[in-house]
């Protein structure tokens, strides 16, 4: 019995004596498949994010940050269990969810708890719907399928385009959704349009056959980089070489390990992260992540880090400190995000909506010789 | 000419659920159990296969007789541990214990390979057949897979019927109790066949990776639930059926989605399915075994 008293009050003196020594500091929590199919996304999210609050720590300012994930493998229920660990944990502000389908899962709950939510990837409509304090780092699908489309029409890249899209994939349904409403008004004529799933996505000779019978000029591709290695080779392996444009889930292609660079010779994206630039923040963040990581971060990882660097600038203007409760963070929080600019790897100047939608300049770019060239 | 082509595309991503559903039937046949870890071997052996030949520049034929030999080791270590325990309880005990089984390899995979996906070097090189002046084109890797399944196939008849370990499979199969009264060695027996599983397993993931050529932690997983259709179909514990189900699966599957929709095409597949498991519960090439009571 003496024993296990002992033990006891070993194990709250060291839970006592931790919590003092982050008591300074900001407890931010996310959610993202750690583990599972879509772990790249969830695990370069957590990556990025994890070297900003390294970053901010080391410069001993005002603000300090306590990160923590939990793993939601892409699943809603599962995100909703995650994220209610992190409240016990006593999570202040939030990163939401890393992709789509979860996130708009854990935004309904940090909604209902008052506890402000930054998203850093997940790009659905509906995460940010009806939530005035849900806001998101990267573009909403809506906004890439039309932007995506105005960029094809102004820059007469083609007339007449084929898309092939994901129909299990809110993600690649939302992009292919605006473009294909926004394509007609621009001049644009759909002449294909086909999809794959999981378990039937190895296989595109089907889709590539109809858009080249059909006669597409461009071949638009709203989907993760993964499949579209597959149809790359595959068309090339047809003899079919259409244009190809690609959105912000593209990027990552040419860091594919064994990925035959040629096959992505002259595809255009738009994405908001370029890992090529060539200004300081980017390099550093690039140089920092690789020599973590062994591996170049892909937007996942910018948007992260983004994120906790918006963060940190939002509470230095708030003034705010560590031991304000979720609910009073949440409203300063709302107020700095809809009126602050923030400036950041994935973007400059970049604002928000008070529907948490972001504001910024996607850039266009294109493969050439096996690295992202400007297109402008 | 487009007809044929689709065909041609059916036969190739069909061969790959064939040489899958191999695997999947033999098991099956023998040890009457459903290794949903297969896929996932599958998995470990492109892995294998991958880094032998990508990062070593070894020959890639040499890095599927490594992937084969680590997957046989596998095999043998995965039934041991997670299948030979279970070996009195009900059946669907095991089944559970083989999707645990899935679960756990495809993790295991993610730490140890990381979930970025990977691009496969092909085992032999990315080039075509061009027939009538290349209007048709049968890439290399759908030849060599066919090839590769009706060799596989060949062999396992023949061991299956004509060796003595092949005996005493065929007798494990129909009455375990018996046969141990016999003096054969059930579980040596049910390990031998868990090897030869998962041997196949490293070679249906080789090719499958050159054919399409990502590789992730759970590459083999949807194939592998595919494969297990097409083994269904063609009926389950038949080496040709798994074959033919294979095929059949992938022929119609591709014009599933050239000529109804391409939004359909899995609807229409396991419609086929089940309307063939209607008219012959076997499968396309299953016997059907009476149970007495």
């Amino acid at each position: 019995m003496k024993k296990v008293s002992i033990c006891l009050v070993l194990v709250l003196a060291m839970a006592f004596s931790s919590s003092c020594a982050f008591g300074a500091a900001f407890k931010i929590g996310g959610t993202g498949p750690l583990t599972g199919g879509a772990a790249i996304y969830g695990n370069a999210a957590k990556n990025g994010a994890e070297i900003a609050v390294e970053e901010i720590n080391a410069m001993n300012g005002d603000i300090k940050f306590e990160i923590r994930y939990e793993d939601d493998t892409h699943d809603a229920e599962k995100a909703v269990n995650a994220y209610n660990a992190l409240k016990d944990w006593g999570m202040q502000i939030s990163l939401g969810s890393v992709t789509s389908k979860p996130c708009e899962a854990t935004a309904a709950e940090n909604f209902a708890d008052r506890i402000f939510a930054l998203t850093p990837s997940a790009s659905s409509a509906a995460v940010t719907e009806g939530k005035d304090n849900v806001f998101q780092m990267c573009f909403v699908d809506p906004n890439q399928g039309s932007a995506s489309a105005q960029y094809i029409a102004e820059k007469g890249l083609a007339k007449k385009v084929a898309i092939i899209w994901k129909n299990d994939d809110v993600y690649s349904k939302g992009i292919r959704d605006t473009f294909v409403e926004k394509a007609p008004s621009l001049g644009l004529e759909i002449v294909s349009e086909t999809t794959f799933a999981d378990g039937n996505d190895n296989d595109f000779s089907v889709q590539l056959t109809d858009a080249q019978t059909k006669g597409a000029e461009l071949v638009f591709l709203p989907m993760y980089y993964q499949p579209a290695s597959l149809i790359l080779a595959q068309a090339t392996a047809m003899g079919y070489a259409p244009k190809w444009f690609g959105v912000d889930g593209m990027d990552g292609i040419l860091t594919m390990e064994g990925f035959d660079k040629s096959l992505a010779e002259g595809v255009m994206l738009l994405t908001p992260f370029n890992a090529d630039a060539t200004d300081e923040r980017t390099k550093n963040f690039v140089a920092k992540y690789q020599a973590k990581h062994n591996e170049i971060p892909n937007q996942f990882a910018a948007d992260g880090y983004d994120c906790v660097y918006a963060y940190k600038e939002a509470l230095e203007l708030a003034k705010a400190t560590p031991d304000m409760d979720a609910e009073t963070l949440c409203g300063k929080m709302i107020e700095q995000f809809t009126t602050m600019t923030f400036n950041g790897v994935t973007g400059e100047n970049v604002k928000w909506s008070a529907n948490g939608e972001v504001t910024k300049d996607p850039k266009g770019m294109v493969i050439k010789n096996g690295a992202y060239v400007g297109l402008d | 000419m487009v007809f044929l082509n689709f065909f041609i595309s059916g036969i190739s991503l069909g061969s790959i659920y064939a040489i899958i559903a191999l695997g999947y039937t033999m098991v099956y046949g023998i040890a009457k159990m459903l290794n949903f870890a297969h896929g996932d071997v599958i998995m470990v052996g492109a892995y294998v296969c991958f880094y032998a030949v990508a990062r070593y520049n070894l020959n890639p034929f040499l890095g599927v007789l490594i992937a084969m030999i680590v997957c046989t080791f596998l095999g043998m270590i995965v039934e041991r541990l997670a299948y030979k325990p279970l070996r009195q309880a009900p059946s669907l005990a095991v089944l559970i214990t083989a999707i645990g089984m899935s679960y756990f390899l495809q993790n295991t995979a993610l730490l140890l390979w990381s979930s970025n996906p990977k691009v496969f070097p092909s085992i032999i090189g990315r080039g075509a057949f061009k027939l009538f002046d290349g209007r048709l084109s049968v890439s290399h890797i759908t030849a060599l897979t066919i090839i590769a399944c009706i060799v596989i196939m060949i062999i396992l008849s023949l061991f299956i019927s004509k060796t003595k370990m092949g005996k005493a499979m065929r007798a494990c199969s129909e009455d375990k109790g018996a046969a141990q009264l016999m003096g054969i060695n059930v579980n040596a027996t049910i390990s031998l066949t868990f090897a030869i599983g998962s041997g196949l397993a490293a070679i249906a993931g080789a090719l499958l990776c050159s054919a399409y050529p990502t590789l992730m932690p759970t590459t083999g997983a949807l194939p592998g639930i595919k494969a297990f259709t097409a083994a269904v179909f063609g009926g389950i514990g038949s080496i040709p059926g798994a074959f033919l189900g294979g095929l059949m699966l992938g022929v119609i599957e591709i014009f599933a989605k050239a000529y109804i929709s391409s939004q359909l095409s899995d609807a229409v597949v396991f419609a086929v399915l089940i309307i063939v498991l209607l008219v012959k519960p076997a499968g396309l090439l299953g016997k059907l075994t009476q149970e007495k009571v």
